[in-house]
């Protein structure tokens, strides 16, 4: 059998993950497997384990030009291969290019769309922008005397107040 | 205050009743949670875990709900008391295997814990009887809001609430119920339902979560999926999956009494001659046939028994519980010895199964 990395040399390492229904089977000559970070089972195991198989690999490509280091805590690309986990709170910020696409493999989204702690919580400056125009403009319906269109841009108002309300964790009040 | 003194007994255990208390046997809502400013635990050096301990412990504490709550460094428990916080729930195996710098905060009523130094700084559950999953989420919810004001919490404007393992970034929320499904699997149909349940982004697992066998056909339904999606978006579909699950175990419990009687009087027959004459049973035995003897009482088999019993039983024949019970250490085989002592002994009074269900069905 052949390498199914470089298709040249004899695969001699065998690795057989199994995902639920579906089993990966990963056949590689020796010098793929370690240029993969395969050698070594224990350096491999948990980031594919806890992330899905395929995990260790996208991660040493982020990191490729030298080791990453958070400068918050020291963690490094390296302790993160091994134990799928992070150091500290900016971890993400400083390994956030390779945690892209796994972040996106395994949630609904990469946005936020939950509670958010008061202390975080302020409404967002297009929120703000849009209800100031939408005030002026009902500002100028009320004077010309244009009360329909006035009634709509209060309802308008009402639900972008309740959208910015829901969005930060509040209750909605509208 | 010890552990034992503070903790009800399994008899007031086993009496908490809630919604569908027939299939889902209790619904949970947990919070991952880090503070800003120090190193996750795992990667945390020593000094640095006593001092997240040090700020999180009082400012827990001081939350109203907490007053009278249980307080204590995992390192001060003894292994039984650790055992026994697995066994109720209340602690995860994981923090029962940590040492100095890690602890438990465990309110009155037994409804709200908090792990400090867990996986997270923060690992916050509430924990209610039947499926109210709603409600779960509304006391922990309300619970988070109130610390926040307390703590710093790691939180990112795009990430959400940041957490030591990128599968609870986001919400940091895990939504589960435990479900009692002996028709499903009596009836070989749980697998398929594993499958689609899993199709909808949502695990099963065993009762004691994360790779853990599903012992005594009760299965944990949770999200996976933790970034992305609202809390109550999250709530909702799993509330509503599970109320398709309940539908599903009725309709096998009524298929398999409608076109196999036979298989189903004999499972539980053979529970019940087990269970009340056996001379040495191990755990795992026990929980399949106490669900099997769960199962009978829910189909009106044993008339004049409340379900109370069995699942009293449940809690009282794990190791931990059972050792609690002996002043003696006892080894693996007196366990299995003792577990069979009492179930003869508390099953003595409890007649062997009706031959057919009741007319007009289930009592």
């Amino acid at each position: 059998m052949l390498c199914c990395i470089c298709k040249e040399k004899k695969a001699t390492v065998h690795l057989t993950q199994i995902v639920g229904d579906s089993v990966q089977k990963l056949d590689m000559c020796e010098e793929c497997a370690r240029e993969k970070g395969l050698d070594d089972p224990t350096e491999f195991a948990l980031a594919d384990q806890v992330l899905g198989l395929g995990a260790a690999q996208a991660l040493e490509q982020a990191a490729s030009g030298g080791e990453v280091k958070c400068p918050g805590c020291g963690y490094t690309q390296s302790d993160f291969k091994k134990s799928g986990r992070l150091g500290c709170a900016r971890c993400y910020e400083t390994f956030y290019a390779g945690l892209e696409g796994l972040l996106r493999s395994m949630h609904a989204d990469i946005r936020h769309a939950g509670k958010t702690p008061r202390s975080a919580a302020a409404p967002s400056p297009a929120a703000t922008d849009q209800h100031k125009q939408l005030a002026q403009q009902l500002e100028q319906a009320i004077a010309r005397e244009d009360y329909e269109k006035a009634a709509q841009l209060r309802d308008e108002i009402r639900a972008l107040k309740a959208r910015e309300a829901a969005r930060l964790g509040g209750k909605e009040t509208a | 205050m010890k552990l034992f003194e503070f903790l009800v007994s399994p008899a007031e255990c086993a009496r908490r009743r809630g919604p569908e208390d027939r299939i889902v046997t209790s619904s949970r809502v947990r919070l991952a949670r880090n503070l800003k400013d120090l190193p996750f635990p795992v990667w945390a050096k020593k000094p640095d875990r006593l001092r997240a301990m040090e700020r999180i412990r009082p400012a827990v504490e001081s939350l109203p709900v907490m007053k009278d709550a249980y307080s204590e460094s995992i390192d001060r428990l003894s292994s039984l008391e650790k055992q026994i916080l697995v066994e109720r729930h209340l602690i995860s195996r994981e923090q029962a295997a940590k040492g100095p710098g890690s602890g438990l905060v465990l309110s009155r009523d037994e409804t709200i814990s908090v792990m400090i130094n867990e996986e997270d700084h923060l690992r916050m559950q509430a924990l209610l009887p039947g499926l109210q999953l709603k409600e779960t989420w509304r006391i922990m919810d309300q619970f988070d809001t109130r610390l926040e004001e307390k703590l710093p919490f790691a939180f990112d404007r795009k990430l959400g609430y940041l957490t030591a393992c990128p599968t609870n970034l986001g919400t940091g929320i895990r939504v589960s119920a435990m479900l009692h499904l002996p028709g499903l699997v009596l009836n070989e149909n749980m697998g398929q339902i594993i499958q689609s349940v899993n199709k909808l982004g949502l695990a099963v697992r065993g009762l004691y979560g994360e790779g853990t066998e599903a012992f005594g056909n009760i299965f944990q339904i949770s999200n996976q999926r933790t970034l992305g999606e609202d809390e109550n978006r999250i709530v909702q579909r799993l509330e509503k999956v599970i109320g398709q699950v309940i539908e599903h175990e009725e309709n096998a419990r009524a298929t398999l009494l409608e076109r196999k009687p036979k298989v189903v009087l004999n499972h539980i027959g053979r529970a019940y001659g087990i269970l009340s004459n056996a001379h040495s049973i191990s755990s795992k035995e026990t929980m399949n046939l106490l669900s099997l003897l769960r199962l009978g009482m829910d189909l009106g088999l044993f008339p004049g028994i409340e379900r109370v019993l069995v699942d009293e039983l449940f809690l009282l024949t794990q190791p931990g519980h059972l050792q609690l019970q002996s002043t003696d250490n006892l080894s693996a085989e007196d366990r299995d010895l003792r577990r069979a002592d009492m179930l003869r002994e508390r099953l003595a009074g409890v007649k062997r199964p009706l031959d057919r269900p009741r007319e007009g069905g289930p009592a």
